[in-house]
């Protein structure tokens, strides 16, 4: 047993990145209102940038940024920073581009309930077929 | 325990705040309330990354989080709605789905290497060389940022790419907004609100100290964003970094002082040609380095006597690419949801 708290205790980064990812998703799948979805799609995405930051880290470690004439420093792994760092900026980006996407749905249903705008489909097509079958 | 555990400390109490906001958010029925919510949850995110000794990437959460996605929601907020419907009928099997992935996930996490082990794979990989050897080839102090621009260059120049991409989405999807024959103008026209016309919005604005405050702020914003850009070789700092901080700079002004003051500033065309241009200076390097003889950003070439000085200038010159491109997106992002109306 006590070596299940040892490795819990030693693993706790992905733990806690776990809970925080699965919150995300949580938010992303339960909720209708699309901004919400969007929102829990943004923790997600935070938890995934601190899974890869934090395998990076070295006990005792650093930052990566190095100080001429000293061999005994030891630095934490650069290359989950750089590519988490890039992933920031481009995670923003594709947020607006999917709020944009919310906005014209908005400006076409009405609404950014999800519920409300599948039920208003719905009736779409069936008022669709009901004017084929009738001609 | 002893002393054995003191580090993580800090870090597991941060983390806990993270998880109780995640889960505010997730029962805030105010999407406004959420928004600010998100915007703290990010700032404590960059805390943690910090801590993690992951200083560039905490200088950009912490500009991207706190700043500019906060601002968008708002934004996006003021265009929809800012209240949610009352609860969905799906709460408990999603709550089923996530736990049971949760768990499976946590089994899989176990197997992993433990926290700050020296000796886990990742550390073993590519990254001893990277840190013992791009002082030589390099020539820059800043690892993260010899690693982006040079070693990883190609990848970079993507992200750069799949920015400009996004924000050309975003201007197709709403509009780039005035400057344009009919767009912008004529919405106006017809009565539509736009989001920086709200009440709230002209109540802020005619707020002295806000005025007072974000005159003398935006300029330093505005420098610290300049040195962030050219002292990322030396320091935690970079392209990505000052973009978002020179953007969120103008973002600020146009909240206090209107977005049409911003306009006036710097016109949408301004704005679009400043996109591509970014973009085209990364690929202009890479290009130059070719005819030179070398290969795709190889900035080697740039100095034959000493390899290391031409890297420093490629990537002196591909980190103001990216700044310029991750600059005028931004600001091309703020325009488009700024500068529709309301229908």
């Amino acid at each position: 047993m006590t070596s299940l708290a040892n490795q819990i205790l030693s693993h706790w980064n992905y733990l806690a990145v776990i809970t925080l990812m699965m919150i995300g998703l949580y938010i992303a799948i339960s909720r209708g209102n699309l901004v919400k979805k969007v929102m829990g799609m943004s923790v997600f995405q935070t938890s995934v940038i601190l899974l890869y930051v934090s395998m990076a880290k070295v006990t005792g470690g650093t930052a990566p940024i190095l100080i001429e004439g000293r061999d005994d420093i030891i630095y934490s792994n650069p290359l989950p920073h750089v590519l988490m760092l890039t992933a920031i900026v481009v995670g923003v980006a594709t947020t607006a581009l999917g709020l944009a996407l919310i906005v014209r749905i908005n400006e076409a249903y009405g609404t950014v309930e999800e519920d409300e705008i599948v039920a208003m489909d719905r009736a779409e097509d069936e008022r669709d077929l009901r004017s084929e079958d009738a001609s | 325990m002893g002393g054995e555990f003191t580090g993580p400390f800090v870090e597991m109490l941060l983390f806990i705040f993270m998880i109780g906001m995640a889960l505010y958010i997730a029962r805030m029925r105010s999407l406004f309330t959420a928004a600010m919510l998100f915007g703290i949850f990010s700032l404590l995110s960059a805390g943690m990354l910090t801590l993690m000794d992951a200083v560039d990437v905490a200088f950009t959460e912490a500009a991207v989080g706190a700043g500019i996605s906060t601002v968008l929601f708002l934004g996006a907020l003021g265009l929809t709605t800012s209240e949610e419907a009352p609860d969905s009928k799906h709460g408990w099997t999603a709550l089923l789905i996530v736990t049971a992935t949760g768990l499976l996930l946590a089994y899989a996490a176990l197997d992993m290497p433990a926290y700050g082990d020296p000796n886990a794979p990742i550390q073993l990989h590519v990254a001893p060389h990277y840190l013992k050897d791009s002082e030589q080839e390099v020539g820059i102090p800043n690892v993260v940022t010899s690693v982006l621009a040079s070693y990883r260059g190609y990848d970079t120049f993507g992200e750069t790419t799949v920015v400009l991409t996004a924000a050309v989405g975003a201007i197709l999807l709403l509009g780039g907004g005035v400057g344009r024959v009919g767009a912008g103008k004529g919405r106006d026209d017809e009565g539509g609100r736009r989001m920086s016309d709200t009440p709230i919005k002209m109540r802020v604005r005619e707020t002295v100290i806000l005025r007072v405050v974000g005159k003398a702020l935006v300029p330093f914003i505005l420098l610290f964003a300049l040195y962030v850009q050219f002292h990322g070789d030396y320091g935690p700092g970079g392209g990505f970094q000052a973009g978002v901080i020179f953007a969120a700079g103008l973002i600020l002004h146009a909240l206090i002082f209107g977005l049409d003051a911003l306009r006036r500033a710097i016109p949408q065309v301004v704005v679009e040609i400043g996109i591509a241009a970014g973009a085209l200076i990364y690929g202009g390097v890479g290009v130059a380095s070719m005819v030179l003889g070398g290969e795709f950003l190889h900035y080697g070439v740039f100095d034959r006597h000493n390899p290391a000085h031409g890297q420093h200038l490629g990537i002196l010159l591909v980190e103001f690419g990216v700044g310029i491109t991750v600059t005028f997106v931004m600001v091309a992002i703020f325009y488009a949801f700024a500068g529709r109306s309301r229908q």
